[in-house]
């Protein structure tokens, strides 16, 4: 179907983070998409009316997936498991699901969400006006993944980004996902 | 008039659906970028897409430093009691620097020839000029300096055209390809009541569902069914026009193929038609696409140029349906 080869997040990877509590990883996304918001604030104001919809983001190859909620005045970004069945246990009003490589992929400016649907590597359902105001939002943003985590530690970004860009090349061979955008180079 | 054919180098006129996508066409080797207000009055209005009035004068800004132009497609219809809109939007181009506007509507082009003289008019594939008579008359009544044929035209047919009138032409040469004739097209109005024609959308994504039956891919576009993709077969996009219905017996694309135009081997013989610009479709795709499409031609255009082979399938993966074709720049039901 598609020439291009999504590779699928590590289980053992996805096993032992599936074990953990999700108060930590909440924790940080909270801070996460508040940075986000203050940091691309064009990215909220594109979604318009959308903004108050709720998104779920489920990379099909982890035990868990993401709640995204892009109201402005209150960003909110959290982690939600799968209950026995496999399925994600949340109401939403559009859901995005796909590989986690194509998903970051699409954030990263480096895959094309028209032709990662064509191709059926990502599934949308739900509120379809909304999926696609964030699909254009985001890809309109620039985002990259390492500057916003370093951003969020304050006066040890510089390091943290630093640590970031030595441990990526391992960490994209050992998960398969381009973890920063084209042309950004390791 | 009936002036002689000269090779000239195309220019690449590039889609930019956000800023960002601006500045990537201009970095990926765009001389010009095509973009649109975030309203109705541009044939892309999707939601998260499109420039606000500072976001335009920005991307001008970045592009004319590159040395690229900027293009505003204000190439709806307007609709009547709220033709300001349009108005306005030709007006806050000229204002923010726009090198041409791309206009589709005859009233609008008269009030721009009107109110902006000095303003460089295109006229839009949406306005439908398929022939040296319709063009002449555009040119001759309001200075239109180019026209985006329609995607109905043979190789040939172009050539004949670029004998016979005064003014530049610029051809489709990747992306999505329209039921002929552009601007004349109705189907996304009859199933949602919006159109590309009047609100900028076809097949407005606040019509569309998906649904997942089994191991099909159901589309709807309003009240319609317009696909059931089996598995492992490509999605196509949403639109009635690539549907596939029962009739006469058989199951299939009653309309048009899913498939997108790639002429990316016919640019040696479209430079010789005389064509002066190609177009790049894709203004609702992202800046991979842009990148990735913009890049390739970039690069297919200065190979031919420079006397190079032009690398064929750069681009299939980004293609409707995966799968591309010359369209009707190579007629083979004729």
């Amino acid at each position: 179907m598609t020439d291009l080869a999504l590779p699928r997040f590590p289980r053992l990877i996805d096993r032992i983070a599936g074990r953990l509590p999700t108060l930590p990883l909440d924790l940080a996304l909270r801070r996460f998409v508040g940075s986000l918001a203050d940091r691309h604030p064009s990215l909220f104001s594109r979604l318009g009316e959308h903004a108050g919809k709720r998104f779920l983001i489920e990379p099909t190859d982890l035990s868990f997936a993401f709640l995204l909620a892009p109201d402005p005045a209150m960003p909110r970004l959290e982690a939600v498991k799968r209950d026995a069945s496999g399925t994600i246990p949340v109401a939403h009003d559009a859901r995005i699901a796909g590989p986690l490589a194509a998903l970051i992929g699409m954030v990263h400016g480096a895959l094309d969400g028209d032709a990662l649907f064509f191709s059926r590597d990502i599934v949308i359902e739900g509120d379809t006006e909304a999926v696609l105001a964030l699909r254009n939002a985001v890809d309109d943003a620039e985002i990259d993944l390492p500057a916003e985590i370093a951003v969020m530690t304050g006066p040890a970004a510089g390091t943290v980004a630093a640590m970031l860009k030595a441990m990526r090349p391992l960490a994209e061979r050992l998960t398969g996902v381009a973890l920063g955008r084209p042309g950004e180079t390791a | 008039m009936n002036a002689p054919l000269t090779k000239i180098r195309p220019e690449l006129v590039c889609p930019a659906g956000t800023p960002a996508a601006l500045r990537t066409a201009v970095e990926a080797g765009a001389d010009a970028i095509y973009c649109g207000f975030r309203d109705e009055t541009n044939a892309r209005n999707f939601p998260g897409l499109n420039f606000d009035q500072r976001e335009l004068e920005e991307g001008i800004r970045f592009a004319h430093q590159r040395g690229a132009k900027v293009l505003v497609a204000i190439n709806t219809f307007p609709q009547a009691g709220r033709t300001p809109l349009w108005h306005e939007a030709v007006a806050k181009a000229e204002g923010a620097g726009a090198d041409a506007v791309i206009l589709a509507d005859l009233g609008l082009v008269a009030h721009t020839t009107e109110k902006h003289p000095t303003l460089r008019r295109h006229l839009s594939v949406q306005a439908a000029a398929a022939n040296p008579d319709a063009i002449r008359f555009w040119v001759e009544t309001f200075g239109i300096r180019r026209v985006v044929l329609p995607r109905v035209l043979s190789v040939p047919e172009i050539a004949a055209i670029n004998a016979e009138v005064a003014c530049e032409t610029e051809v489709f040469v990747f992306g999505g390809l329209c039921v002929m004739a552009e601007g004349r097209c109705s189907l996304s109005s009859h199933a949602t009541g919006k159109s590309p024609n009047m609100t900028g959308v076809c097949s407005p994504p606040s019509h569309v569902v998906y649904a997942q039956d089994g191991d099909e891919l159901v589309a709807k576009l309003g009240a319609y069914t317009i696909d059931r993709t089996p598995k492992g077969e490509a999605a196509p996009y949403p639109t009635l026009c690539k549907g596939r219905f029962s009739a006469g017996g058989t199951i299939g694309h009653v309309f048009e193929d899913p498939v997108s135009l790639d002429a990316v081997q016919l640019i040696p013989a479209l430079v010789e038609a005389g064509v002066t610009a190609f177009k790049i479709e894709g203004r609702q795709r992202s800046r991979a696409y842009t990148q990735a499409v913009v890049a390739a031609f970039r690069k297919a255009v200065d190979d031919h140029m420079a006397g190079r082979p032009i690398a064929a399938d750069m681009t299939r993966r980004l293609a409707e349906g995966q799968t591309t074709t010359a369209g009707a720049y190579k007629k083979t039901w004729r």
